[in-house]
């Protein structure tokens, strides 16, 4: 193994700050098209052709959810068939002990409930949230980050990084500022 | 053939102009990051919180003595306690119905408001589930009788029970909400993190936002996950109050025992909630100056929302009366003739003409852009809708089949010091919202500013 590669790097990225979210998308589409990978944009919302700009997109929250409801929906089922089958089994009314159209409503608000949590944890989860620290907010400016500026970073675990070469790439691109990011 | 160009209907903007990124986020986070308060808000806060001291002394005196205290006997054994549960959780409605439903409809309007209305639902919700909790009297003993797990005798709930599936439905909508709304507010806690010039807030409120940073990654989950919430809380929405009237359709007494109760339940629940976005939103728009973002168009709205459910409400009343007279069943036949001229009668024709014929003047444009008169007539829907729980719970149930068991009902102070208690509880939470969180979306009116506009128009 290689030691320059284990070495930590000097800075986390170049970070470049826009005034408009038009610049910043014209600006994420050419640093993707000049072969950029390892970058993000920032936005005070969100916009859509921002993280098409930077070739994101995560479909698995689709089946963690479908995943999270069909768990609800066989605990639903799983409980009260248990329950009124075997733990508990009383005549009630005359009905079959497996009077399972009186189950639906239990079983429909679990799969609710295991479906909404699961896409909350599930998003925090791959975000990567709770984060208290991250590199980006050592440059000041990044407070209007969610406020009313857009920024686009190249990191440097990029293979086409190069400090002074993509510095000077981002300053072409219309940005009204072009920073380093301290690790 | 002719084929006329259609006229073109340019709507009201939904934002004034002139309006940038920067000065969205300031008047909104400036309600929260500052010293000073309107009076009107020290005002409001000192008589909920009164008002919720009354609560605290209902309940206590509740726990030392019993259920004896209320005005409920035998027949009416459902009194006050599920009269202001219902009241309070139809209210919740509207607001998981703005930002669930309307979220779906693409309808750009909501905003402005589906934040405090979220807050509303959280609120209401939180008035409604106390009223289950405390009418077993012995609330630490309830966990046994409303979870699923069972007692040392080895009895375990029953889930063929209507109560059962209003216990699951319920704290489901409350967790969900709860989720939404949080989820809706990590992006507005983390500009009022970067906007904080106090250490201590700062930290708060970023504890709270965990981090969030705006990365474009993040963005496709979060507004991935928000739509999928919103379709999971629409389904919810409509299926929690369709449970709630199952605690009476699936009963069999006259007056209850009706398969119109659940749509007939979910429009009145939507139609008391916009009443209660309506008398939320004119003061606070007013006393905060957001007249740029909760514009007329928006109250106009509501306006029509409040039209249209209370007339789908207004058809529930008269296919009740209607099936009391077709089905030719005696006692269903004597149920709405008892609560139109029976001992109840001004209840029943006093909440007619607050939840039917009032309503109807919200069909003049002049009465629907007059925050005056549209407050007037939301007041006057709160007080219908809940006469008409009152009139549901309580005409059914005091005519028993047989007359040596008819009675009367009539709430004691300490039932109406609970209810009251709970519009101060609700008053105090949402006040202290207002105060310590953004009471519209911050990011989401960003995406309102006509810089947000990325499309051409030319190019489509």
């Amino acid at each position: 193994m290689e030691t320059a590669h284990t070495l930590p790097p000097a800075i986390h990225g170049i970070m470049a700050e826009f005034e408009t979210p038009k610049a910043l998308i014209a600006a994420a589409k050419r640093t993707y098209a000049a072969g950029y990978r390892k970058m993000d944009a920032y936005s005070p919302y969100p916009i859509e052709e921002a993280w098409e700009a930077i070739g994101h997109h995560d479909r698995r929250l689709s089946f963690i959810v479908l995943a999270g409801g069909l768990t609800g929906l066989l605990s639903g089922i799983g409980l009260q068939e248990w329950v009124h089958l075997y733990a508990y089994p009383v005549n009630i009314a005359g009905k079959p002990l497996n009077s399972w159209p009186q189950f639906v409503p239990v079983c429909f608000e679990l799969t609710i409930l295991f479906a909404a949590l699961s896409a909350v944890i599930g998003m925090i989860v791959l975000n990567g949230l709770p984060q208290p620290y991250h590199p980006v907010f050592n440059v000041e400016a990044f407070s209007r980050a969610s406020r009313d500026r857009f920024f686009l970073v190249v990191e440097s675990e990029d293979p086409k990084f190069d400090r002074q070469g993509t510095a000077e790439f981002l300053k072409g691109l219309d940005a009204s500022e072009v920073t380093e990011v301290e690790p | 053939m002719i084929n006329p160009k259609p006229a073109t209907y340019e709507p009201a903007p939904l934002i004034e102009p002139g309006h940038t990124f920067g000065s969205i986020t300031d008047k909104i986070a400036g309600v929260v990051l500052t010293t000073n308060q309107p009076l009107s808000w020290f005002v409001v806060i000192s008589i909920g919180f009164m008002i919720m001291g009354m609560l605290g002394m209902a309940i206590t005196w509740l726990l030392i003595k019993g259920t004896g205290i209320w005005g409920v006997n035998i027949p009416v054994g459902w009194g006050f306690a599920i009269i202001n549960f219902v009241w309070w959780i139809g209210i919740g409605h509207a607001g998981t119905l703005i930002s669930a439903i309307l979220l779906l409809l693409k309808q750009g309007w909501r905003t402005s408001i589906n934040r405090f209305a979220e807050g509303m639902t959280i609120f209401a919700v939180m008035c409604a589930g106390l009223f289950p909790l405390v009418h077993t009297g012995r609330p630490w003993l309830a966990a046994y009788w409303l979870f699923p797990y069972p007692n040392s005798m080895g009895i375990w709930p029953q889930f063929r029970s209507p109560l059962i599936w209003d216990v699951f439905a319920v704290s489901t909508y409350f967790t969900v909400s709860l989720l939404f709304w949080y989820v809706g507010l990590i992006p507005d806690l983390a500009t009022l993190r970067d906007k904080a010039k106090l250490k201590p807030v700062k930290i708060a409120y970023g504890m709270l936002a965990l981090g969030w940073r705006g990365s474009a990654r993040h963005w496709q989950r979060y507004e991935h996950i928000y739509l999928l919430l919103a379709g999971l809380s629409t389904p919810l929405v409509l299926s929690v109050h369709t449970v709630v009237s199952f605690d009476f359709a699936v009963g069999i007494i006259p007056g209850w025992h009706a398969t119109i109760f659940p749509p007939y339940f979910v429009a009145g629940a939507i139609y008391a909630g916009f009443a209660m976005v309506l008398t939320l939103a004119i003061p606070l728009r007013k006393i905060y100056g957001l007249e740029d973002f909760i514009t007329m168009r928006h109250l106009e709205n509501m306006g029509k929302v409040t039209l249209v459910t209370g007339m789908i409400v207004g058809y529930g009343y008269i296919s009740e009366a209607f099936f009391g007279w077709y089905s030719a069943n005696k006692y269903e036949g004597f149920m709405i003739w008892n609560r139109m001229t029976g001992p109840y009668w001004m209840y029943y024709w006093v909440l007619v003409l607050c939840n039917i014929v009032t309503p109807q003047v919200l069909w003049f444009k002049s009465v629907r852009t007059s925050t005056l008169g549209l407050f007037a007539v939301a007041m006057v829907v709160n007080v219908g809708m809940w006469l008409e729980r009152f009139v549901i719970v309580v005409t059914s149930l005091h005519r028993d089949f047989l007359p040596s068991s008819w009675g009367m009902y009539y709430p004691t102070i300490w039932d109406w010091m609970t209810f009251i208690g709970t519009i101060g509880m609700f008053l105090t939470l949402f006040f202290l919202f207002i105060r310590f969180l953004p009471m519209i979306s911050i990011f989401e009116m960003r995406t309102m500013a006509p810089a947000a506009k990325t499309h051409d128009p030319e190019a489509h």
